[in-house]
């Protein structure tokens, strides 16, 4: 199977976020996977995307289909040079947040994917590199 | 150059049936004329009509300030005609095509009424030029600015139609939940559904999110907020359609409704409500 190129979208407004989920959604959906798994990812999506936009002064998504020792993934990098996140292991943490959310996005996104990875430096920015494998 | 010493509307005036001629077999030609969506002869007439309203409007003298009034009948066509395109369907590319094909029939003129004469047919030809941009640039403005107001439109269509409040018995409401939940869809959903349940004394809203595609820890965080409102005026929410690949997904997520009922199909929850309320269907 050929997999499709990697792309990049934009982060800015909220539609930004509906258009992101719509397109992992789409994309994961031409790579094969379930409704569950769909529907995790998307979430997941959801989340990272409005993050980038409501706490990192907006961003990117890069979407990337992978295919490794014969499995299928999808890897989605959110991208924002936003104030970063001072401490890392507080964000993830059920419950905490620094705005007016439920305090889940983060720690729960990471439990909707298989592999979850996270940088932050105060002022520089913020990413957020997630993979779910079919 | 308002008052211009051009004979633009002298040609176009002793030429107006060879330059429509012309003008129809450039649109024919063009490949970017709907045959499906305009006809020849309306196509015709509507050409007519423009050149006759340009003609008019060149008699006075003005043949480039298209926002002196000699033009306004000319630009009221124009927008009317690319208002009517855009919800017709046609492209921008050929919105723009109408007046753009015009062109050529006009140089051909004037290069026949000019004769050898290359700087009285390079000015003539700028005149022209100039002229016809400012149309196309104008219909192209109009054809958006219709685009955009349909979108709108449809946006607040949209936004209305997603969220009716439905009496299915005697105290007993049904909100039905469509697509995606951003902040301002909420905020009328939550807004509706409060007046309802004063509106028709109800004790039961159920709430039924068979056509959210995800739910996210906003979409939860809205929903906790208005079953917390309707308990604060004394009904009990709700919340059923929640999907297998939503359960699961909202498990993961870490999000609980906490005591609010909740439901995996919008008849367990009338089901749930009759007994609450202490109906019985026979």
């Amino acid at each position: 199977m050929s997999l499709p190129g990697p792309e990049t979208l934009e982060l800015k407004t909220s539609e930004d976020v509906v258009r992101a989920r719509q397109r992992v959604r789409v994309c994961m959906k031409d790579q094969g996977f379930g409704l569950v798994d769909q529907t995790k990812m998307v979430t997941a999506t959801s989340e990272l995307a409005r993050n980038a936009v409501d706490y990192g002064l907006g961003g990117t998504m890069r979407i990337e289909s992978l295919e490794e020792m014969g499995r299928i993934g999808i890897r989605l990098v959110f991208l924002d040079h936003g104030p970063g996140i001072p401490d890392i292991d507080l964000a993830l943490t059920d419950g905490y947040t620094s705005g007016h959310g439920l305090g889940l996005g983060l720690g729960g996104s990471k439990r909707l994917v298989n592999e979850f990875e996270i940088w932050s430096k105060p002022d520089e920015g913020t990413r957020v590199t997630i993979t779910r494998w079919r | 150059m308002t008052k211009s010493t051009s004979r633009l509307n002298d040609i176009l005036e002793k030429n107006e049936k060879e330059i429509l001629d012309d003008w129809m077999r450039e649109q024919l030609a063009s490949g970017t004329l709907r045959k499906d969506l305009i006809t020849e002869s309306e196509l015709r007439k509507q050409s007519a009509e423009l050149l006759g309203l340009i003609i008019n409007a060149t008699r006075s003298g003005n043949v480039t300030e298209i926002s002196g009034t000699e033009w306004k009948p000319v630009l009221d066509f124009l927008a009317a005609t690319s208002k009517t395109r855009a919800a017709q369907g046609f492209s921008p590319v050929e919105t723009a095509t109408f007046i753009f094909s015009m062109k050529q029939p006009i140089f051909t003129r004037l290069k026949k009424e000019a004769g050898s004469n290359a700087s009285v047919l390079a000015d003539e030809i700028w005149v022209a030029t100039v002229l016809t941009d400012k149309l196309g640039l104008f219909t192209a403005e109009t054809y958006q600015k219709s685009r955009e107001e349909i979108i709108r439109r449809q946006q607040m269509e949209l936004l209305e139609l997603s969220t009716p409040v439905i009496r299915i018995w005697e105290g007993i409401l049904v909100l039905p939940l469509i697509g995606t939940l951003d902040s301002s869809r909420t905020q009328i959903v939550m807004e509706t559904l409060l007046q309802n349940i004063v509106d028709t004394n109800s004790g039961i809203a159920i709430i039924d999110i068979t056509g959210v595609p995800a739910v996210d820890t906003l979409v939860a965080q809205h929903l906790i907020k208005t079953v917390s409102a309707a308990r604060l005026m004394g009904a009990q929410c709700i919340i059923s359609g929640i999907r297998p690949q939503i359960a699961q997904t909202m498990v993961h997520l870490g999000v609980a409704f906490g005591d609010v009922v909740t439901k995996a199909s919008l008849a367990d929850a009338l089901k749930y409500a009759f007994r609450q309320s202490g109906i019985t269907v026979t």
